[in-house]
């Protein structure tokens, strides 16, 4: 460690680190709009800039690597003034209509502007014009909140991989686009939504339109239902003051009872049923010979990711829907039967971590005939919003729990919400079906974590099973370079879309930092360690459902119901 | 691939493609270092870069059809469409300023009745302002059709303009 | 091209490289004693250096410059005289000399007579000049100077070159072979002593040495820096790397300034020298040369020149049996004035949009492809063999205590001799503009001098006896830049030319931080709010012009100090320094609307002198708000009501009978 003297006092550092982070631990916060947690500094906004003894002009302090003894003005009149100032001429170029955007109160812009005291226009003239892009299921892109931080362009490229977006043009004409400037429909846009989680104005948002759902709520004859992704529940409270990694499961289930629906179900039931799907699937290739290794379809953004840019591992994709659809397709199916329900009097709604399952959803092969799985996905975000606007107090509410048939889950279904959960999951149930015997230890360490790529060789019976658990679409790419280049240990793989898994998926608050992805795993591996149903085939419902109506695992009703094939997509890649 | 190719668009031209392809086999390969120098030979061949061009440029080095996009909207040198038989250029270096290129640029731009970036329609002329052609002695400096024509006065620029309208139309004559 | 050789039994080549192949060019073999090779040499070096020619040579200018004054015409002009009149003479191009405002310039040296230079000799002046001149006769009219030699008989009544006041006052280093050697040949360059200094620095001198001498030399970066190259070199060199890069900065983008491609256009044998002797200091086998695409005939001569260099085993592989390899890679820029930025640049030889990033890292430790990389401007490198072979005294010899050297200026706009001039540090600004460029024509007055391209400022009378170096232009609110002097007169208006620059420069703002991309763009509007508009001011307009310019000082100091480049940081001082030195100017515009220098148009107030007016009706139809009226052949009338003061009946009229004031 080193000394480096701020603000006349002294604070450590550690050689070779920037400046920002030194005084972030310090407790002094400088603000910033371009920097990236885990990513290389671009300089971009000028925001973090510090008076350094020394220096001919302010230094920004997120690219300014320490240095012993250097002495450090955060917060002078200058640098203050300079922050103030480029906040400003941002201010000047941007639409005055925080009342009307989705970013009102999460905005970093906003904020900046309150905490920076501006109080005036005091720049002034021709702003920036652009169409919004509306054509993504998933995202709204309006080029004039841009401030152009190019925090969405590093994600898109260095975390996902898909880099669907650059800047375009130069100067004070430059945009953030697609390829050509088109619509993100015809672009190698994954739906991720990383982009929006990133980004410190409204220039991304997610697409919102839930008025058919409100109608649905208010109409007597239709019977709308609710599932809950398993990442929801540890991630919601946050919107709400509740610190991160504090699983609301039960006040959510009350939320929404509330909001008027008529059931509520939890996604980690149909995890539960897609790990019996799924894990059956794998042991039939295992026995078969079939393509191996077999890849999770859980998440929509990497089904899209493979569709378009490895055609060729389509076969390798589970043909497993993903746990939102089954849950649909089954409310739609043996619920509807079971209730004495017209399916087509049934709106399933969905909140989930993810923007992708807005996508997802309306996929063709995701409607039978004229019904739709799931009628209307929400985010995190969104079901946030419809809480505050129909003035639900969180902290007047008692938890209660899930309507049956779908509101069981075992803890394993729940792991789904964190990367190498599937897999945790699958293992487990694997060995069961394997074995016929439960595994002794059902931790599998080598999954869990926030890991790229996490690998690991596990014994189920007499097969030694090499798995693989990715998150983050830039690692998927690299594994499957490896596997095109002729990798062929592995049997199989789970991937999830975003890094760390939904815990940090494109539809969670704005805001989220590493640390409250680190609280959110946590809650998840806690919830798995406390509760009693820990595997996904002892879960009663799911157990019902094969008796009742799928009779087995693969069997014709599931391919019916449960199953689902892909397609090679031509987009501009 | 060929598929995205085939749908590409109006950039696609008949024969386009072998020119196309030639081209980037002189680029056996694939380093992101090429790709202005692809870029530059591609416009020099066509004129200007197509869509087909720039997702065919994209799938030969494997980067992102965005990123090229990126790149080549970047510098000034690159075109979306297609240019005039000439293009004008005038200068609007600080010699030529001084010297009134402002007048000059006004001039032409009344002679050719189109605004920097547009063709004419007639497909004679594009216009384009440069930043220094270099030739701040000589200021102020316009340039067509690659001729450079010194110490140009706004009264001057019609007769400029006429000689090469001629031109074009005994070429076509 | 047939490969140059020492004398016919020489073996040198790049295959099997002779550690003495310079000096046997030079001075006759070494490896056998043999008089008629060395007489062979002798008069083979005799005549590349034209110390005397067997028949009329005749030197016809074609750099740009040249071309564009129309030199393709006046070459064909004179190789339609030689060959329609059966003339036994040699007809050479060579590159610029810098008397930009002498183009066509045209060379004539007869046998036994010194070489002569002729100006402005168009196409059809060919056939009397070289009739003339061939019966030894010098048409006065044409003539500006002779050159100054031992051996060769002079003729009566021309003056010297050493006396022109156009070079009297110059110290030519760098450009002492341009426009006098034919740039497409090696031998010409070998000849007057080109490749010694690589030679030497190869066989005789560590890298470690060449730095050493280098930055003992006092030799600063010649692209606008200023920092001391020697020292940058040592950064790189002793940082360990596989491999190291050299980069050449020859995207000459600061309008205004053309002595690169005049330096390579003319000389480029020198540039690949100079970058041979920098690749060996600091380790680097492979250089990129990244210049502007709008030099095609400089790229045009480098390319030559690399070739020619190559086959003679002076770049490639075991350069002279020295041990050490140099590749040269030519990159053409697209068009970013940014990417005259040194990590822009990287970016964009690396094939990315050329966007700075902060440094440090700076690229001598992490340059190109990662690797430790040297950035050079063209002319630091036309420095570099005359260091390495007269030494770093004979370099410092010359310049100001903290300014070693020469340096060549880009004399332009409101002056009578436009064109190239090297001084030595310490010359003053008079003397460049004033002896070199003749003052001020058509009897106007001095104003300033933009010094330093966009980034640099304006200097006014009061500082006219400034001696040029780094440190007194910084003082005045200027910067040496790259080196474009553009010279302005009473009729410039400084608020115009500093809304001039803030257009030039948010237009080539890279767009990546927000101080540079939106700053500018809303400084440009505060200018552009000043000298607009008096008739279409309604609303708020007065308003926000008198509030742009209260914040305007404010915004351009927070631009300077946040700025993540260069560019951005140095964008503010046309603004800065107009302001310093001419607030009278902004204070007319803001508080008076009006334009005192009369050319901010819409500030000014427009009628017809009936008296020049014919009545021919043009500005009529080319009035874009029908202001204008009047019968035929009969004086106009303009209706003040009406006038939108957009300028255009000025610009139209072909009797100048529109006033302007």
């Amino acid at each position: 460690m080193i000394q480096i003297q701020v603000n006349n006092k002294t604070i450590e550092a550690k050689p070779g680190e920037m400046l920002l982070g030194a005084l972030r631990r310090a407790g002094i916060q400088v603000p910033t709009l371009c920097n990236m947690e885990e990513l290389l500094p671009t300089g971009a906004c000028r925001m973090c800039v510090v008076e350094v003894e020394g220096a001919p002009a302010l230094v920004p302090s997120c690219a300014f690597p320490v240095r012993e003894g250097m002495k450090v003005k955060t917060h002078s009149q200058r640098a203050v003034r300079a922050r103030k100032t480029i906040l400003e001429l941002l201010l000047a170029n941007h639409p005055d209509d925080c009342l009307y955007c989705p970013r009102n109160g999460s905005c970093e812009l906003q904020s900046l502007a309150e905490n920076l005291g501006v109080r005036q226009r005091r720049y002034t003239g021709l702003k920036s014009q652009h169409k919004i892009d509306t054509s993504s299921p998933s995202l709204v892109r309006d080029p004039d909140k841009c401030i152009l931080c190019g925090k969405c362009v590093r994600v898109c490229e260095e975390v996902q991989g898909v880099a669907c977006l650059d800047f375009i043009g130069r100067g004070s004409q430059t945009t953030v686009g697609t390829a050509f400037n088109q619509g993100l429909n015809v672009s190698s846009c994954v739906a991720c939504g990383q982009c929006i989680r990133v980004c410190p104005t409204g220039a991304l948002s997610e697409q919102s339109h839930f008025r058919a759902m409100l109608n649905a709520i208010d109409d007597p004859e239709m019977t709308v239902c609710v599932q809950v992704a398993p990442a929801v529940s540890v991630t919601l409270g946050e919107e709400f003051g509740i610190k991160p990694g504090a699983d609301i499961a039960g006040l959510l289930n009350a939320a929404l009872r509330r909001l008027g629906f008529d059931y509520v179900f939890d996604t980690g039931f149909s995890a539960d049923l897609t790990i019996m799907e799924e894990g059956s699937e794998l042991v039939h290739r295992l026995q078969n010979g079939g393509r191996l290794p077999m890849l999770t379809s859980c998440s929509p953004g990497w089904i899209k990711f493979v569709e378009q840019f490895y055609p060729e591992m389509i076969p390798n994709l589970s043909t497993c829907k993903s746990p939102q659809q089954m849950l649909g397709a089954v409310v739609k199916g043996y619920f509807a039967e079971r209730q004495k329900i017209d399916p087509a009097k049934i709106f399933t709604v969905s909140v989930m971590p993810c923007t992708a399952k807005k996508f997802e959803a309306g996929r063709a092969e995701m409607v039978r005939g004229d019904m739709a799985d799931i009628d209307l996905v929400l985010t995190t975000r969104e079901l946030a919003r419809i809480i505050r606007m129909r003035g639900i107090d969180f902290n007047a509410l008692e938890a209660e729990t899930a309507d049956t048939p779908f509101g069981e889950r075992s803890s394993a279904g729940k792991l789904f919400g964190a990367t190498g959960g599937v897999m945790e999951a699958a293992i487990r149930s694997a060995h069961f079906l394997v074995t016929g015997k439960e595994m002794e230890n059902l931790k599998v360490q080598p999954v869990r974590g926030l890991e790229g790529i996490k690998t690991a060789t596990v014994k189920v019976g007499e097969v030694e099973l090499n798995v693989a658990v990715v998150s983050g679409l830039a690692n998927a790419r690299k594994l499957l370079e490896e596997i095109r280049a002729g990798r062929k240990d592995l049997h199989f793989i789970e991937v999830m879309t975003c890094p760390g898994g939904c815990i940090n998926g494109g539809g969670q608050p704005i805001g989220t930092d590493l640390e409250a992805v680190k609280a959110r795993m946590q809650a998840l591996y806690r919830i798995d360690r406390e509760e009693g149903v820990r595997v996904s085939h002892a879960n009663p419902s799911v157990q019902r459902l094969y008796s009742e109506w799928l009779g087995k695992p693969m069997s014709d009703v599931s391919h019916k119901y449960l199953h689902t094939h892909y397609h090679a997509r031509e987009v501009l890649k | 691939m060929s598929q995205t190719t085939a749908s590409a668009g109006p950039g696609a031209t008949p024969g386009s493609d072998d020119k196309l392809a030639h081209v980037l086999a002189t680029f056996p390969e694939a380093k992101r270092e090429y790709l202005i120098p692809i870029l530059q030979a591609v416009q020099e061949s066509q004129g200007f870069l197509s869509r087909e061009a720039i997702v065919r440029i994209a799938g030969h080095l494997g980067l992102p059809a965005s990123k090229v996009f990126g790149v080549a909207t970047f510098y000034n040198q690159f075109r979306f469409q297609s240019q005039g038989r000439f293009n004008v250029q005038v200068c609007r270096g600080t010699a030529c300023h001084v010297k009134g290129s402002a007048a000059v640029l006004n001039a032409v731009k009344r002679g050719l009745k189109v605004e920097p970036g547009q063709t004419t329609r007639d497909g004679v002329f594009s216009l384009e302002v440069v930043a220094c052609i270099g030739a701040c002695g000589l200021a102020p400096v316009i340039t067509a059709g690659g001729d450079f024509h010194a110490a140009v006065q706004p009264d001057k620029v019609n007769r400029i303009l006429q000689s090469y309208r001629k031109r074009a139309a005994d070429d076509a004559a | 091209m047939m490969p140059l050789k020492c004398c016919d039994r020489c073996w040198h080549g790049p295959e099997r490289p002779c550690p003495d192949f310079i000096t046997c060019f030079s001075e006759g073999p070494r490896c056998h004693a043999d008089a008629t090779c060395s007489e062979k040499a002798k008069s083979r070096l005799s005549a590349l250096r034209r110390e005397s020619v067997p028949r009329p040579a005749i030197f016809v200018g074609t750099g740009s410059c040249g071309l564009g004054a129309g030199a393709d015409k006046t070459l064909a002009a004179v190789r339609d005289y030689v060959s329609s009149k059966g003339i036994d003479a040699d007809v050479l191009e060579v590159g610029c000399i810098g008397m930009c405002t002498a183009e066509p310039m045209v060379d004539i040296q007869l046998p036994g007579r010194a070489r002569v230079s002729f100006g402005k000799v168009t196409g059809d002046k060919v056939p009397a000049l070289l009739d003339s001149m061939l019966e030894g006769k010098v048409p006065f009219d044409l003539v500006l100077y002779q050159f100054r030699s031992q051996t060769l008989e002079p003729f009566e009544g021309v003056l010297r070159q050493d006396q022109h006041p156009f070079f009297a006052p110059q110290t030519r280093r760098v450009l002492v072979n341009c426009g006098i050697i034919n740039p497409a040949s090696i031998g010409e360059y070998l000849a007057r002593g080109g490749y010694q200094a690589m030679a030497l620095g190869l066989r005789s001198r560590t890298p470690a040495e060449l730095c050493d001498t280098v930055e003992k030399s006092g030799l600063r970066g010649r692209g606008g820096g200023g920092f001391p190259t020697g020292t940058k070199w040592k950064f790189a060199a002793k940082e360990a790397a596989d491999q190291r890069y050299l980069v050449c900065n020859a995207d000459e983008g600061d309008p205004g300034a053309f002595m690169n491609r005049a330096e390579i256009e003319g000389d480029p044998h020198r540039l690949l020298e100079g970058m041979a002797i920098a690749a060996y200091a600091i380790g680097a086998t492979k250089a990129y040369v990244y210049i502007r695409a709008e030099y095609p005939l400089a790229i045009k001569r480098l390319n030559e020149a690399i070739a020619q260099a190559k086959a003679m085993g002076l770049l490639g592989r075991n350069i002279l049996d020295s041990g050490f390899s140099f590749e040269i890679v030519i990159k053409q820029g697209a068009g970013a004035f940014v990417c005259g930025e040194e990590t822009a640049l990287l970016h964009s030889i690396e094939g990315r949009r050329g966007m700075p990033r902060p440094r440090p890292p700076f690229p001598a430790v992490k340059g190109l492809f990662g690797k430790p990389t040297v950035i050079n401007n063209v002319e630091t490198f036309y420095n570099l063999p005359g260091i390495v072979l007269n030494g770093p005294e004979w370099f410092a010899s010359v310049g100001t205590e903290k300014s070693k050297g020469t340096k060549v200026f880009a004399l332009s706009g409101r002056v009578a001799r436009t064109g190239l001039a090297e001084v030595a540090y310490g010359t003053t600004v008079r003397q460049v503009i004033f002896d070199i460029g003749g003052g001020i024509p058509e009897g106007k007055a001095f104003k300033a001098v933009q010094i330093g391209g966009p980034s640099g400022g304006c200097l006014p009378t009061e500082h006219l006896d400034l001696p040029i170096d780094y440190e007194s232009m910084k003082s005045a609110g200027a910067i040496m830049g790259s080196g474009g002097l553009v010279v302005m007169d009473e009729t410039t208006c400084m608020v115009d030319l500093a809304r001039f620059f803030m257009d030039f420069i948010q237009r080539e703002s890279c767009g990546k931080c927000i101080p540079c991309r939106e700053g500018t763009r809303r400084m440009l509007g505060i200018l552009t709010h000043i000298s607009e508009g008096r008739r279409g001011e309604k609303g708020t307009a007065t308003l926000e012009r008198f509030q742009g310019v209260m914040y305007m000082q404010r915004l351009a100091n927070v631009i300077r100090d946040t700025s993540l480049c260069g560019l951005g940081q140095t964008a503010p001082n046309p603004v800065l320094s107009t302001l310093r030195y001419f607030r009278e100017e902004y204070e007319a515009h803001v508080f008076e609307r009006r334009c005192p220098a009369g050319a901010c148009h819409e500030l000014l107030s427009y009628r017809v002198e009936a008296e020049l007016c014919k009545g021919c009706g043009v500005c009529v139809k080319s009035c874009p708000s029908d202001a204008i009226i009047g019968s035929l052949k009969q004086p106009h009338e303009i209706l003040q009501d009406k006038c939108i003061a957009c300028g255009t009946c000025v610009e139209t009229c072909r009797f100048g009978a529109i006033r302007a004031a």
